[in-house]
């Protein structure tokens, strides 16, 4: 008896153990198979044509350049759009909202971080591109723009959970201590409580533009999938490709193992490269200021 | 000059300053439960009950979304079935076994960066592993596993929170009445924790259910005449059935369409105040 319970203790303690370490297997897993399908392409595909402007792959022209800037306009727009109103949302929730009011805000904002995407791209078509259409007076609704007003939206309530915790994390011995010295709220907000909890702003922030740049059906839905390489200022309001998308449309329609299969993976590796980068820097900068709670704790 | 003018003010600048973080918020939530609203004025005059129990038929221009439906239904129990004991067990790790070394912060990192990593490159991995080399075929087998991958960050973050607010003295009571240590994890830390870690599973479901990038290559179907019969068929699924109609399909009337949005809609907010509701009932209720 006494045995048997040891032994299954020690069965399940190793499953628990397992379970534990499987996410860096998963995480190696989807790196390893991106590289399998996706290293192919240097060898099909020479460098200098990859990195070309015309992405036309029926006829084998593989640049992925202006994929990259599709993604870059597209998300740079995003980030102006979801920095304001994600870290407003976030002050006014922690900072300015009666309790109330909060209670009721923050559901409604993670509500929105619920929504499916295709439910987003869906009324972007009907209602957001129609009227961008006839505001903008522009042939086409279908534009970068559309998308980054979008994406700003779906990152949104990424930046708001993450920024808003930062804020409500942020000593209240703070506030106290600048209201005592004769600062307004307002004043507070500025120069004490949002200082302080810059780091956890930035990790919201940083979070959120990853969000950005791998939406992929609410994107590819509303830009008008248009791989044009352009970098000047009204190609915002042009149509658009984004990585994301190019991959979610096309690569239904191609043969496994052929070259396009594999430039497809191997797209896929860079938003996985991409992704990483963004998160370690992120969780790099939360570290940080966790760190320097304690010390301040201690 | 301007900082005593501002100084002076302070109080108007004040004024002015909530008025404006008071409208981002506005335009922040407005327009989303401005989305849910128009839906369900849009979409709810689609809804019959043929529409909600019959087939597609016509090129999709008639009938109903069924197989949708159930295929989305199908999907979010497959995914439940891998990703929450997995979810759980590595949750109840993280808080009550491991300790705080250079695998655990790496066990952390992974955890980050699977919840970062774009949802077409889960699609991408879905098909390379389970759809190509593991030969599951398009089927809901390969997209279930691929939408427990990408749930299982937010089951085991929402889960190991749950798990560390229940108070550490429970843990030694229970350890010195003789309990061994999975005995008190099993009876006494994962009862306590429960609401807390179904929230984060209902979530982690919810946005299982509503996502289409990574069934895209490794599950879903244009269009079946009959239901999936095993595992190892394709289906259709509610929110790729929307892309196809909203996007894919000439003259689709807009009826459906909207219709169709309603029924994703409704599934999603459902699981979405059920969590809610389970989080603010067991928060009520905690006597510690």
């Amino acid at each position: 008896m006494e045995k048997s319970l040891s032994w299954r203790e020690f069965i399940i303690t190793r499953l628990i153990q397992g379970s534990g370490y499987s996410a860096i297997l998963f995480v190696a897993l989807i790196f390893f198979f991106l590289l399998r399908e996706g290293l192919p392409t240097l060898r099909e595909v020479d460098i200098s044509s990859l990195l070309n402007v015309r992405w036309y792959p029926i006829e084998s022209y593989y640049g992925i350049l202006p994929l990259i800037t599709g993604t870059l306009i597209v998300t740079i727009g995003a980030t102006l759009i979801a920095v304001p109103f994600g870290i407003g949302t976030a002050v006014y929730i922690s900072e300015v909202a009666p309790r109330w009011m909060r209670e009721i805000l923050k559901p409604i904002v993670e509500l929105l971080g619920g929504l499916p995407s295709v439910v987003l791209g869906f009324l972007g078509i009907l209602v957001m591109v129609p009227y961008i259409r006839l505001f903008m007076n522009l042939p086409t609704g279908l534009t970068a723009f559309t998308g980054s007003l979008l994406l700003g939206a779906i990152a949104v309530p990424t930046v708001v959970t993450v920024a808003e915790d930062a804020l409500d994390s942020v000593p209240r011995a703070y506030r106290e201590g600048a209201w005592a010295l004769g600062a307004t709220r307002w004043q507070t907000i500025w120069r004490v409580t949002l200082p302080a909890a810059k780091s956890g702003v930035l990790t919201g922030v940083m979070l959120g533009v990853g969000r950005a740049i791998g939406e992929t059906m609410a994107v590819m839905m509303v830009t008008g999938n248009a791989p044009v390489m352009s970098l000047r200022l009204n190609s915002l309001f042009s149509p658009a490709r984004t990585m994301t998308a190019t991959i979610a449309a096309e690569m239904g329609e191609v043969a496994n193992g052929s070259t396009h299969y594999h430039v497809l993976f191997f797209i896929g590796m860079m938003l996985f490269i991409i992704s990483m980068i963004v998160n370690i820097i992120a969780s790099s900068v939360l570290f940080r200021s966790k760190k320097r709670a304690e010390r301040i704790l201690s | 000059m301007v900082t005593r003018f501002l100084a002076r003010h302070r109080y108007t600048v004040q004024r002015i300053g909530f008025a404006v973080i008071t409208l981002t918020a506005i335009f922040t939530v407005l327009p989303i439960i401005g989305t849910i609203i128009y839906i369900f004025v849009k979409g709810i005059s689609a809804i019959s009950v043929e529409f909600l129990t019959g087939f597609p038929s016509n090129g999709m221009r008639e009938g109903g979304i069924y197989p949708a439906i159930v295929g989305t239904f199908y999907l979010t129990i497959g995914t439940a079935i891998f990703s929450v004991p997995l979810g759980i067990a590595a949750a109840v790790y993280l808080s009550e076994y491991a300790s705080n070394n250079k695998w655990t912060r790496l066990i952390r990192l992974a955890i980050v960066n699977l919840a970062g990593i774009p949802s077409v490159v889960y699609g991408l991995f879905g098909l390379g592993l389970f759809v190509l080399f593991l030969q599951f075929g398009t089927s809901i087998l390969a997209a279930a596993l691929t939408l427990s991958i990408m749930t299982l960050p937010v089951v085991i973050s929402t889960a190991e929170e749950a798990l560390r607010a229940v108070p550490q003295p429970f843990r030694t009571v229970s350890i010195s009445l003789g309990a061994t240590r999975w005995q008190t994890i099993r009876r006494i830390v994962l009862k306590e924790a429960l609401p807390g870690i179904l929230t984060g599973v209902i979530l982690g479901l919810e946005r299982a259910a509503g996502e289409t990038a990574p069934i895209l290559f490794t599950g879903a179907a244009f269009f079946l005449p009959q239901l999936p019969q095993s595992p190892f068929d394709a289906t259709m699924a509610l929110p790729y059935h929307l892309f196809v109609i909203s996007t894919q399909v000439p003259e689709m009337p807009i009826q459906i369409q909207y219709g169709t949005a309603l029924v994703l809609l409704v599934f999603v907010l459902t699981m979405n105040i059920i969590a809610t509701v389970i989080r603010s009932r067991a928060r009520a209720k905690r006597q510690w």
